[in-house]
């Protein structure tokens, strides 16, 4: 398999999160979490929010996913830090495709939008399967 | 000549290129490609043919009724079954285990238990969960041993007094094991269960004989076997079926209706409630008649061969492991997993070089989690696939860990 096959699929931005996340791990002491499956693939992804008030001061996430997703998830808690929730609730998949530099065909796109619906879970008072 | 020379020709999708690559369809375990003969024979019969079957008083009626009705007899022979009455057309593999648990289902009582296994498919779980919600029945699982294959002690151990229907693979979607049929058959008939069969990876790969595998019920799709989705066969012993009351109703599987009550229909019209997939048996038929002329001999040694060769292959890469029993002991399937890579990103990169596979849970999350894994990549053969593709498989996945 080449690496130029791959370029098609994964940008650069995606094999970068993926390998080097920049905000996976536990979120000790967080003030909402909520997990969810994407029943097509199994992929789960855990998010967890720090909050001052109606303001989000941090965000991390765990998962068992693959690349798209983790990467989204990464991208996610990235621009989730200093947004109200309001703020957050409105971020949709193409603010992460914006980060994310990919074309995503239509059979991954839930890879991106697992993430979101986490996050809105989150937001609504968490839950966890 | 080798059976993938005699074949290739014969499927037009064959031909398609994919991400710039002659197509490598490694996914018929999913559903299988169709023979030209198969989508013909279904073009032809709604050219020439089609109309509603069993009480059209015309030229076309008695035409689709009789195309229909001999798919029944193909299915027999097919099968080994012993009379056309035991063969129940349905929409699949998943309906017809629904169809029994519903019906089996409503003569469970409270404390009555249902036995599966660890390697089913969620289509030959839930419907048990559904059966044994509604009746106050539990549900057990007979867990796996070693590399995959069944542990029968612990199936001896998990069988009561009370356990009514043994329900289980013939071979694993997953793990491609072949599960000792005649061995579990024994053994739930020494304490009264029913079993059924779930042979939705056997039918398109093996000889099938319902008289030497000894079970009650058995059930497979076409659309795995060459043939056309929305259509599948209930097999079920006459004897039972006759006791059984049909859990659905409508037209076709009644004799008399009066407003408070029906005279159900003959066997095995009891168990067809509507217009049944017409054209979709025809496409059966073709299928069959595809999958005999091969010799279903000849598509095991085939398959074998090519699984065999993906499975020690694939064990020979460093950073991947293969799932499942020995090579020589398996189905047309070779689950694996490539260190460091999420099974939905080896398909997709796969993709990119043109090649199919399955990947992710395979509809088997109590397997997953047995097997400790979030799901698997999966390559599954048939008929038309050659060594050389099995090649490219290998030289592909040897390439994955460079690529993302």
């Amino acid at each position: 398999m080449s690496a130029t096959a791959a370029r098609g699929l994964y940008s650069d931005v995606i094999r970068e999160r993926w390998r080097r996340p920049r905000f996976r791990g536990e979120l000790p002491g967080a003030s909402a979490v909520a997990e969810d499956v994407n029943p097509l693939c199994g992929d789960r992804v855990r998010l967890m929010l720090a909050l001052e008030g109606e303001r989000i001061t941090g965000a991390r996430f765990v998962g068992d996913s693959c690349a798209i997703c983790a990467a989204a998830a990464d991208v996610l808690a990235e621009l989730l830090a200093g947004r109200s929730r309001r703020e957050a609730s409105a971020l949709e998949a193409a603010d992460l495709l914006a980060v994310l530099q990919a074309e995503i065909r239509p059979t991954r796109m839930r890879c991106v939008t697992l993430p979101l619906s986490v996050l809105r879970m989150a937001l609504n008072g968490g839950r966890r399967p | 000549m080798r059976l993938d020379e005699r074949t290739r020709p014969d499927f037009p999708i064959l031909q398609r290129i994919v991400n710039g690559h002659p197509l490598v369809y490694l996914d018929s375990g999913a559903s299988s490609q169709k023979p030209r003969t198969v989508i013909e024979a279904m073009s032809q019969y709604y050219e020439r043919s089609h109309a509603n079957v069993h009480r059209s008083i015309h030229t076309l009626g008695e035409e689709a009724t009789e195309l229909y009705e001999s798919a029944r007899d193909r299915v027999q022979r097919f099968i080994g079954a012993a009379s056309r009455e035991e063969v129940v057309f349905t929409r699949g593999t998943t309906d017809g285990i629904s169809l029994v648990a519903e019906t089996l289902g409503r003569t469970l009582g409270p404390g009555d238990e249902i036995l599966i296994t660890e390697m089913e498919h969620h289509s030959n779980i839930v419907p048990w969960q559904l059966a044994a919600r509604a009746r106050g029945a539990h549900l057990r699982a007979i867990p796996l041993a070693g590399e995959g294959v069944l542990d029968l002690d612990a199936m001896d151990r998990l069988l009561t007094e009370r356990t009514r229907v043994v329900a289980f693979t013939h071979i694993s979607n997953v793990l491609g094991t072949i599960n000792p049929v005649r061995a579990i058959v024994a053994r739930a008939r020494r304490v009264g269960a029913l079993t059924l069969v779930d042979g939705a990876q056997a039918a398109p790969h093996l000889p099938l004989d319902m008289s030497a595998l000894d079970c009650d019920f058995y059930v497979f799709s076409a659309h795995k076997m060459l043939g056309p989705t929305g259509i599948g066969v209930l097999y079920g012993r006459r004897s039972l079926l006759e006791r059984l009351e049909p859990g659905r109703g409508g037209s076709e599987m009644i004799k008399e209706v009066w407003i408070d009550h029906a005279q159900w229909n003959d066997l095995p019209w009891r168990f067809e409630p509507g217009t049944p997939p017409i054209a979709e048996a025809v496409g059966l038929t073709a299928a069959i008649e595809y999958l005999e002329k091969l010799g279903m001999d000849a598509v095991a040694e085939h398959e074998r061969a090519l699984t065999r060769q993906a499975v020690e292959g694939l064990a020979a890469i460093p950073g991947v492991t293969v799932y499942g029993p020995p090579a020589r002991e398996r189905g047309a399937v070779a689950a694996f997993a490539v260190e460091g890579l999420h099974p939905h990103d080896v398909a997709a990169l796969l993709d990119a070089e043109g090649i199919a596979v399955r990947a992710g849970h395979h509809c088997a999350m109590p397997l997953m989690r047995r097997l400790g894994v979030v799901g698997t990549s999966r390559a599954t053969f048939s008929v038309f696939n050659s060594p050389d593709e099995v090649s490219l498989l290998l030289a592909a996945v040897a390439g994955l860990h460079s690529a993302l």
